[in-house]
């Protein structure tokens, strides 16, 4: 018996949720209302290229670039301990990885601002040795932090899922034929944990790329991160066309990003989370 | 040596995953509003938390909004998937590809998007339009909670309950729904967790008087360090501890083995 027809219901709201305010930012990004009725444009998209906007997309590719490279390198080390067989207790350790990821993640950016604040904690440390009192808020190395500090967990998680899947028979046999350990990591570790770098990669860069709360609260006004344009330009100056515009080629970045990723995935069949 | 240097390595890590979280919730006890020193011990930011109605109402609207989407997008995505699995090739490729959208697309492209589709159906933004999101971005994760479990179910099965009596309604229940149940689940919790920490979305499509707990924080870190913040993290670090643990031993209880999520 066909039972197709109860997702029905389901194709209505797809279509009225999903796609039609898709189709309106479309519209929005490429139509403009003149005296002679609603015409085709897109000066909105010529205005993309204007060197001062051009900037804020490469601020916020160059920033989440920074933090992915930092997530991986802090994080891949995490990942290969904990996968290593020495920690017993090693379920505990998981658990403490995960517990953050489950916090609200405006609350972790806060926390950082409190400890970085002019009369914060790490301010009191430093006056109290004796050295004038630095202003750590409010730059771009705030906001790397703030993102490094949000997204580590979604690389450590990733890599550790497809370390421990990996035949340790395969890295006996290869010492067994003489390899030493810093062969076996670069010839058999890493390549087999390939697929877990990937989607750790994906699961930081993107949500670093589009954020506009660690920028706002971590970088104040001044490290406009695309995020924060585009938030702007709804809320504050009612720019819908502009702000549509940006908003079709982030999600064009994204969406063509992601689709390379998940073939890379497929061709390894690999790991992930989620 | 190795292993001393990965302990100290781990503990570094740690400490900066977790100092932050922590100091905060020491300074939440500080009679002082500033965090430079310790005046003594006080609860009056806890006592400030439980007066303030902006937050109490923040709190009962991000609670609300979570149960009451997430049972309404699990009935849907229920009962979408049990229709989606029964389509043909086609049709199906196009609802899994179009409902993934909002899971890969940006969340401020989701929530802007919503946002312009409110505006241009003339909704107040309030309740209303921010539960209609909720629902939104949780289906997917419902429908695509349930469909691998379907997809490893034996299909005839519940041909057979058919032959044996059963009205389709009967053998859904006592067939179908037993064996997708972990699914169900998955995707119930999936659905509630999301809904509960979701900022941007709820951030574009709320209006004046309904906000959630993020929104909140949102608008008070923007001005500044605030105590009450420092108490509401505590409490909402100890809720989360405390549910991630009863999960954790259900879970390791049922399988007898690891599983963290």
């Amino acid at each position: 018996m066909k039972k197709s027809w109860v997702a029905y219901p389901y194709v209505v709201w797809m279509i009225m949720f999903i796609v039609v305010p898709l189709m309106l930012i479309i519209f929005y990004g490429t139509f403009e209302r003149t005296p002679q009725g609603i015409e085709f444009t897109l000066e909105h998209f010529k205005r993309f290229f204007e060197p001062l906007y051009v900037m804020v997309l490469i601020r916020s590719l160059y920033l989440a670039l920074i933090c992915t490279i930092v997530c991986l390198l802090l994080g891949y080390p995490v990942s290969m301990i904990l996968a290593s067989k020495e920690y017993r207790d090693k379920r505990i350790l998981i658990f403490l990885m995960v517990i953050p990821m489950w916090m609200n993640f405006l609350l972790r950016t806060y926390a950082w601002l409190t400890l970085l604040e002019k009369n914060g904690i790490i301010n009191t440390f430093i006056s109290f040795l004796g050295l004038p009192k630095m202003e750590l808020l409010y730059n771009q190395w705030a906001v790397v932090l703030g993102m490094v500090y949000n997204f580590l967990p979604f690389m450590v998680l990733p890599i550790y899922s497809v370390l421990i899947k990996i035949d340790k028979s395969i890295i006996e046999a290869a010492e067994d034929l003489g390899a030493n350990s810093r062969i076996v990591f670069s010839k058999i570790i890493f390549p087999l944990s390939l697929p877990g770098v990937v989607s750790g990669i994906t699961m930081v860069y993107m949500p670093a790329v589009t954020t506009f709360v660690i920028s706002r609260l971590l970088g104040g006004g001044q490290f406009l991160l695309i995020g924060n344009l585009i938030e702007e330009l709804f809320l504050k100056s009612g720019e819908w066309g502009f702000g549509s515009a940006l908003s079709i080629i982030m999600m064009i970045l994204i969406l063509f990003s992601m689709a390379i990723m998940s073939k890379y995935e497929k061709e390894n069949e690999g790991g992930g989370l989620l | 040596m190795m292993r001393h240097l990965k302990r100290l390595y781990i503990g570094i890590v740690f400490f900066f995953l977790y100092a932050p979280i922590l100091i905060l919730m020491i300074f939440s006890f500080n009679k002082s509003r500033y965090m430079s020193k310790w005046d003594g011990f006080s609860l009056k930011w806890y006592a400030d938390l439980f007066s303030d109605r902006d937050i109490m109402s923040a709190l009962y609207y991000t609670i609300l909004i979570a149960v009451l989407s997430t049972i309404i997008a699990t009935v849907i995505g229920l009962i979408t998937a049990i229709g989606i699995h029964d389509m043909n090739k086609f049709g199906k490729s196009i609802i899994v590809n179009i409902s993934y959208l909002p899971i890969l697309n940006p969340d401020i492209v989701t929530g802007i998007s919503l946002m312009m589709l409110f505006v241009f159906m003339k909704l107040e933004p309030g309740f209303l339009t921010l539960l209609l999101a909720h629902i939104t971005f949780n289906i997917p994760y419902v429908i695509f909670s349930i469909l691998p479990k379907l997809r490893q179910m034996n299909k005839h099965l519940y041909e057979a309950a058919l032959d044996l009596g059963a009205t389709p309604f009967y053998a859904f229940r006592k067939v179908i729904l037993p064996e997708i149940m972990p699914g169900v689940v998955t995707g119930m919790i999936l659905a509630f967790t999301l809904s509960i920490d979701d900022f941007v979305i709820s951030y574009f499509t709320t209006g004046a008087g309904v906000s959630n707990l993020s929104i909140i924080i949102y608008s008070m870190a923007r001005v500044g360090i605030k105590p009450t913040i420092n108490a509401l993290s505590t409490l909402l670090f100890i809720t989360v501890l405390l549910l991630l643990l009863i999960v954790n031993k259900r879970t390791t209880n049922n399988t007898g083995k690891e599983k963290v999520l």
